[in-house]
């Protein structure tokens, strides 16, 4: 059956000329499922934040801004964002020194290199579960069979109750080390691009003016022309830290609950939102104050870094 | 810095990087005593390969379905986020469309907000669709990447133009060209795509632990998380299963590693 109607219709369906069918054809699917699961809930999410909503997703009982009066006025809350600038301010220049230091390193071997990078970029393909539990149970336990105890006890010194220490913090070593072996190694891969990116002659050109190899060429060539990536790294590695949740929540919950401290912003409106409680409102308003935080960081930072200027 | 001592320190920092999946090994295949002794030992004083069928033959641990489930909803995440987000990248970097760039941004936007700060209206949503603990709850909310399209577009915006108008001379258009011509001259962008989206969803566990409330929807890390919070731990079959759990990914990993690190590379951004 290929009547005149048919093949018209076919060519019309298959022919370029129609070209903004097959751009939906192509894009709508996917910025229809974008829409409904991110922008959808977010709407709904700002909905439900002016409602008392327990343990309900169509609520009635309309708070104004009541939930984030609470949010704000809560110490558990406002507690979980000095965490977080905190976690922050120990885990991206961490992050960025070690990245950075194994790329440089890395880059210059002549022979394993590719063995390094593997090494390196391994824990990339582990869960912050799995790492959490080799961290809290086997290498930072409290009790005697832990590794860094263990090492510890070598040297003479005393045993320490990592994750249960408050004062001086240690459990801020437990974090803090995890997510740096887990996430150097992905970092270091985008250094490396970037060494790979600096053309060689301005090597040549720095060598002919005298510079040093060493610490003046790092200086005055390599750290520059790593310029953008380090924009990206910094920019990843802060919205990284803004979604830490998986290894605090595995290191330090139990079966007696989650201590006091060391709460991140979203283990909080984990807990506020799916906990017991079920309170969706105040979890909402949580969620909404917390992406508000992150558009002007984001901004900010953004402006700082000149990024969007034009390279000159 | 002399080559010497650079390499000195990488070796030492190699070492300390392997440390982490030598304690997996050695704890998961040595027996509860060997673990929990006070006097510490480098090599367990024998090896239990039993270990591996006790963690699936204990009825209370529900490794085996975990399993199951993580591959399922790895696998699906893969392939559709692939499909997705491949046609979607097609379509912005090839298709000329007035508003295409309004599309752009609209997509570019959600990268602005984190995913996990959308994971408690993310879940009113899908529990109000009665998604919690099904397998549609926990793989179609993730299968919309903006980080994957935009990597798509940008590669797409760099294919060779020669091989499509050859097809469209052939009189192939745009859906068989993309099939049959673009799609195939791309594999090594599907390949690191797929492996960072493989290891993504393998790895994932806010959302798991969120939707998959009932133990049948458990997957590797939820069920792991729960033994690691449980009152009585089973030290030695936990670490087995830890060490299970990354079987998988290592083979991917070990498998598809030049184009991981080369799609990494290439697109700058990855999580």
């Amino acid at each position: 059956m290929r009547g005149p109607l048919t093949t018209t219709l076919t060519r019309k369906l298959l022919g370029p000329q129609n070209r903004h069918l097959w751009f939906w054809i192509f894009v709508g699917p996917f910025v229809l499922g974008l829409t409904l699961f991110t922008y959808v809930p977010l709407a709904w999410s700002v909905y439900l934040s002016f409602f008392d909503a327990h343990n309900t997703v169509s609520p009635t009982d309309f708070v104004g801004f009541d939930n984030y009066t609470a949010m704000l006025g809560d110490d558990a809350f406002t507690g979980s964002l000095v965490t977080f600038l905190v976690f922050t301010a120990f885990i991206v220049p961490a992050t960025y020194v070690l990245s950075l230091a194994l790329a440089l390193m890395v880059n210059r071997l002549r022979w394993a290199q590719a063995f390094f990078r593997s090494v390196f970029f391994l824990p990339v393909a582990c869960s912050y579960v799995v790492a959490a539990l080799i961290w809290k149970m086997s290498i930072f336990n409290g009790v005697r069979f832990g590794l860094a105890n263990t090492v510890l006890d070598w040297f003479g010194a005393d045993q320490i109750a990592w994750l249960s220490t408050t004062d001086p913090p240690w459990y801020w070593l437990v974090i803090v080390t995890v997510r740096l072996w887990l996430q150097a190694g992905f970092y270091m891969v985008l250094f490396l691009a970037g060494l790979q990116r600096i053309s060689p002659r301005l090597y040549e050109a720095a060598a002919v003016d005298g510079a040093r190899p060493g610490w003046q060429v790092f200086r005055y060539i390599t750290f520059p022309q790593l310029r953008a990536t380090s924009v990206a790294v910094v920019l990843l590695l802060v919205i990284n830290a803004f979604q830490a949740f998986d290894e605090f929540y595995n290191l330090l919950s139990d079966s007696r609950g989650y201590p006091p401290y060391a709460r991140p912003p979203l283990v909080y409106l984990y807990y506020t939102a799916l906990g017991q409680g079920q309170n969706l409102g105040l979890g909402s308003a949580g969620a909404v104050i917390l992406a508000l935080i992150i558009a002007v960081v984001t901004v900010v930072q953004a402006r700082w870094f000149g990024l969007g200027r034009k390279e000159d | 810095m002399g080559r010497a001592v650079r390499l000195v320190l990488l070796l030492a920092l190699a070492l300390l990087f392997l440390i982490p999946f030598y304690l997996l090994v050695r704890n998961g295949l040595s027996s509860e005593a060997d673990i929990t002794s006070p006097e510490w030992r480098f090599f367990p004083s024998e090896l239990h390969w039993s270990n591996i069928r006790e963690l699936f033959d204990d009825p209370n641990v529900p490794m085996a379905h975990a399993l199951l489930n993580s591959s399922l909803i790895a696998v699906l995440t893969t392939v559709g986020t692939l499909l997705l987000a491949s046609l979607a990248g097609y379509g912005l970097a090839r298709i000329p469309y007035a508003y295409a760039n309004v599309v752009f941004y609209w997509i570019l936007g959600t990268l602005m907000v984190p995913a996990a700060v959308t994971f408690v209206p993310s879940f009113v949503l899908v529990s109000s669709l009665g998604w919690v603990s099904t397998l549609r709850g926990l793989v179609v909310p993730t299968l919309f990447s903006a980080v994957a399209a935009f990597i798509f577009r940008q590669y797409f915006l760099g294919f060779p133009k020669e091989l499509e108008d050859a097809a469209r001379v052939d009189g192939l258009g745009y859906w068989r060209t993309y099939w049959r011509v673009v799609v195939p001259n791309s594999r090594p962008v599907f390949a690191a795509v797929g492996t960072i989206v493989f290891i993504g969803a393998w790895n994932s566990f806010l959302w798991p632990l969120v939707i998959g409330q009932d133990r049948d929807a458990w997957t590797v890390q939820v069920a792991l998380s729960t033994f690691t919070t449980a009152q009585t731990v089973n030290i030695h079959e936990l670490f087995v299963a830890a060490a299970v759990s990354i079987v998988p990914l290592l083979v991917v990993f070990l498998v598809l590693q030049r184009h991981i690190v080369a799609g990494v590379e290439r697109s700058g951004i990855d999580d």
